[in-house]
């Protein structure tokens, strides 16, 4: 089965519905749903709604720092996400709300686990951006493969028999086989605000019978989804950026 | 009943694959014969030693094996017929190679020079193919070097490999670089696994040791004895045998320098110049008749600009830059317009690419009738007229001696002839021009059509300007109105 999986949401639906897309024609069967649906991008109510739907239909999501920040003001955002996180609590309505705040922290399936920052103290929101970051994550779980997000840029993560942790930045559509002999921690792009300094979406595909993990991009319509955020007043940063990728 | 771990073992069967005979105890892997009733060709089990307290470089190079050979394919590797699951039992079935490897020749050496060039000429071609898999082999050695009954060579053995789209589990895994002491490039010494150039210097060294009988840098294990090459250069093979050719020793030493940079770009270059020894540009490399003085090497030894430049990092792209290109030149009569728009885009192209080289061409066609194909006195003229036109059909081009090539090629079918060079060669690109007169494309039919159909490689096919005057050019009445296209 292809599991198609997305971190970063972060509102923008130009982006979303394009991974989306492009997961289908992949052959995804199921959703995993990394949390940060909002946040920074135009389209909270969209993206939100969306989200419930896939979830009514079986896809897992967990919960992001962003989606966290809604129902808790004292949340650490730095001001621009503040300002966007204060404008969108108005964008949605009470269910779609209380659907975010609700999501779990994690959420496991077979030998995986999902979660948004990292396995080690999932609500303190860490950054994985090291081999010693990710050493903590790894160590704290007994999961085969660790899914997450958070940090806006793809790396996986290896730890093999002898203990010490292999970092590697992964190519675009070139499936890498996640050896069953040792545990992985695949820290995902986002797709609604990549930081990699490439602009298109990114997200992955995990393929279970060939035990294989696929880094994808997906182009999509960066103008549009900049003039959203420009139209409805939100900081013309976080609309420039789209385009750099950073 | 529970799950036993399958026993390795003469007459067990796992996953269907009966284990034949041991046919190898290494220190990192076994390799056993098996059979399956369903499979008629001749196949090898490898499976690492995973004992308690074993080498762990043992588990992690077969890893690296697991991921890498699956994902590659063609004449030049064995083929996979399937990997076992680590949970349970790590192996890999590939198919049985006949023959030995390159090792059963070490009490031959050294070898004629025209055979280590054969040989260099076949390892070159399969790691040209590997590159381009985007994995660096890192361990080219005479064991691991096997062929096909049809010549191609094989290269065994990834566990020390590198593939540029996959994670590095060697890298990170171990401090102390692995590799075969003798054969060990200078960067894969500071650490460096991701240069496609490091294969190159160990098949220097390969050909260097078949065709002396020494290895250039000794056996030493010890990593002060090892550390010796990114200092000291080797002994010039001229001074072990004084009639070593200079054009192989320009070769050799070319692929044992010490910066990357200063060896051949890529491995298809390499076999070009081992194809064509009496093209091998010779520099001050094919001259040395001794080691450089005590005094400079102990000089390079404390250089350390020399050292921080090797670990630059290695270059990814290195193929894509440094291409072979060959141009098609016809030197028939009235081919001048054309020619001339040959050498336009051939020179565009090597404009781009400092590294790529040019390989100039021309077909002198026999006759069909014409079975006498010994060269006479006129025939060998003819050959070296054509040779000398090539020559002086790129002059203007103002390329370094080393990147230009100048080949005749007799032929009954130029079109044939043109697709077996690109073939032969590796070639990334060629250039040809269209035949302009159609009486003459109708008689002979289009060479360049069907090479542009029929070559493996990139096909530009190149039109002289339009003059305007001769009947092909539009005329603006019929253009119509200039400017951009409406909806119309």
């Amino acid at each position: 089965m292809r599991i198609a999986l997305f971190a970063d949401i972060h509102a923008n639906q130009q982006a979303f519905a394009a991974c989306l897309a492009q997961a289908r024609e992949l052959g995804a069967a199921r959703y995993v749903l990394l949390g940060d649906y909002v946040g920074y991008g135009a389209d909270p109510e969209w993206t939100v709604t969306t989200v419930m739907d896939l979830v009514d239909k079986g896809a897992m999501a967990v919960r992001g720092n962003h989606d966290n920040a809604l129902g808790a003001p004292n949340e650490t955002l730095n001001l621009e996400a503040k300002v966007v996180i204060e404008w969108t609590r108005n964008e949605l309505g009470p269910a779609e709300r209380q659907f975010l705040t609700a999501l779990p922290l994690t959420l496991s399936e077979d030998d995986r686990l999902y979660v948004h920052s990292d396995a080690s103290k999932p609500s303190r929101w860490r950054y994985v951006t090291s081999p010693d970051d990710a050493a903590q994550s790894l160590f704290a779980t007994t999961a085969r493969i660790t899914f997450c997000g958070h940090v806006h840029r793809p790396q996986l993560y290896t730890v093999g028999p002898g203990g010490s942790v292999t970092a590697f930045t992964p190519m675009t559509g070139s499936p890498i086989p996640l050896l069953p002999g040792r545990r992985w921690l695949a820290v995902l792009g986002a797709v609604g605000q990549p930081r990699d300094g490439i602009p298109s979406a990114s997200y992955a595909v995990l393929d279970t019978a060939r035990r294989e993990l696929i880094y994808c991009r997906a182009p999509y319509d960066v103008e549009e989804a900049a003039a959203r955020i420009r139209k409805k007043g939100l900081p013309g940063s976080l609309a420039d950026r789209l385009a750099l990728g950073k | 009943m529970t799950m036993a771990k399958p026993l390795l073992e003469v007459g067990a069967t796992i996953d269907g694959f009966r284990i034949e005979q041991c046919v190898h105890q290494g220190g990192m892997a076994t390799l056993w014969r098996v059979s399956r009733p369903d499979t008629t060709i001749p196949m090898l089990m490898k499976a690492p030693k995973v004992a308690e307290g074993g080498d762990p470089a043992a588990i992690v190079g077969f890893e690296m094996e697991q991921m890498i050979l699956p994902r590659l394919g063609g004449v030049h590797v064995p083929k996979i017929i399937a990997v076992g699951d680590f949970a349970l039992q790590p192996y890999i079935v590939m198919e049985a190679l006949p023959g030995k490897s390159l090792y059963r020749r070490l009490s031959d050496l050294p070898l004629p020079y025209a055979e280590v060039a054969a040989i260099g000429v076949k390892i070159a071609a399969a790691l040209d193919d590997l590159h381009r898999q985007h994995v660096i082999h890192l361990d080219i050695k005479p064991s691991n070097v096997m062929f096909r009954p049809t010549g191609e060579a094989v290269l065994v053995d990834y566990g020390l490999s590198h593939h540029e789209q996959l994670p590095d589990l060697m890298k990170e895994e171990f401090r102390l670089p692995f590799g075969t002491a003798p054969y060990m490039s200078p960067e894969q010494l500071l650490g460096v696994r991701n240069d496609r150039r490091s294969d190159l210097f160990a098949l220097g060294v390969l050909l260097y040791f078949f065709s002396t009988r020494v290895r250039p840098f000794g056996e030493s294990e010890r990593m002060a004895g090892m550390r010796r090459r990114l200092w000291r250069d080797p002994v010039p093979p001229r001074q072990l045998r004084p009639d070593y050719p200079p054009w192989l020793q320009e070769i050799v030493l070319r692929c044992l320098e010490v910066e990357p940079a200063w060896r051949y770009p890529t491995a298809a270059q390499l076999a070009f110049d081992l194809s064509h020894p009496d093209q091998v540009k010779l520099t001050k490399r094919s001259e040395r008749q001794q080691r450089d003085p005590l005094t400079v090497a102990l000089r390079r030894r404390f250089n350390k600009e020399i050292k921080l430049s090797i670990i630059a990092p290695g270059q990814a792209t290195q193929i894509s830059s440094a291409p072979i290109v060959a141009v098609a030149v016809d030197l028939a009569e009235g081919s001048l317009p054309l020619n001339d728009a040959l050498r336009t885009a051939a020179a565009r192209i090597l404009a781009t690419l400092p590294s790529a080289r040019l390989a100039c061409v021309n077909v002198l066609k026999l006759g069909r009738v014409t079975l006498d194909y010994s060269l006479d006195e006129q025939g060998r003229s003819k050959q070296i007229d054509r040779l000398v036109a090539l020559r002086h059909w790129a002059e203007p081009l103002k390329l370094e001696q080393q990147r230009l090539t100048v080949h005749v090629l007799e032929a009954v079918d130029p079109a044939n002839a043109i697709l077996e060079f690109v073939g032969a060669n590796r070639i990334d690109h060629i250039l040809l021009g269209a035949r302009q007169d159609s009486l003459l494309r109708n008689l002979l039919g289009s060479v360049s059509a069907k090479v542009a159909a029929e070559a493996p490689c990139t096909v530009t096919v190149v039109r002289p300007a339009r003059l305007g005057d001769n009947g092909h050019a539009p005329s603006p009445a019929e253009a119509g109105p200039a400017g951009p296209a409406g909806p119309h």
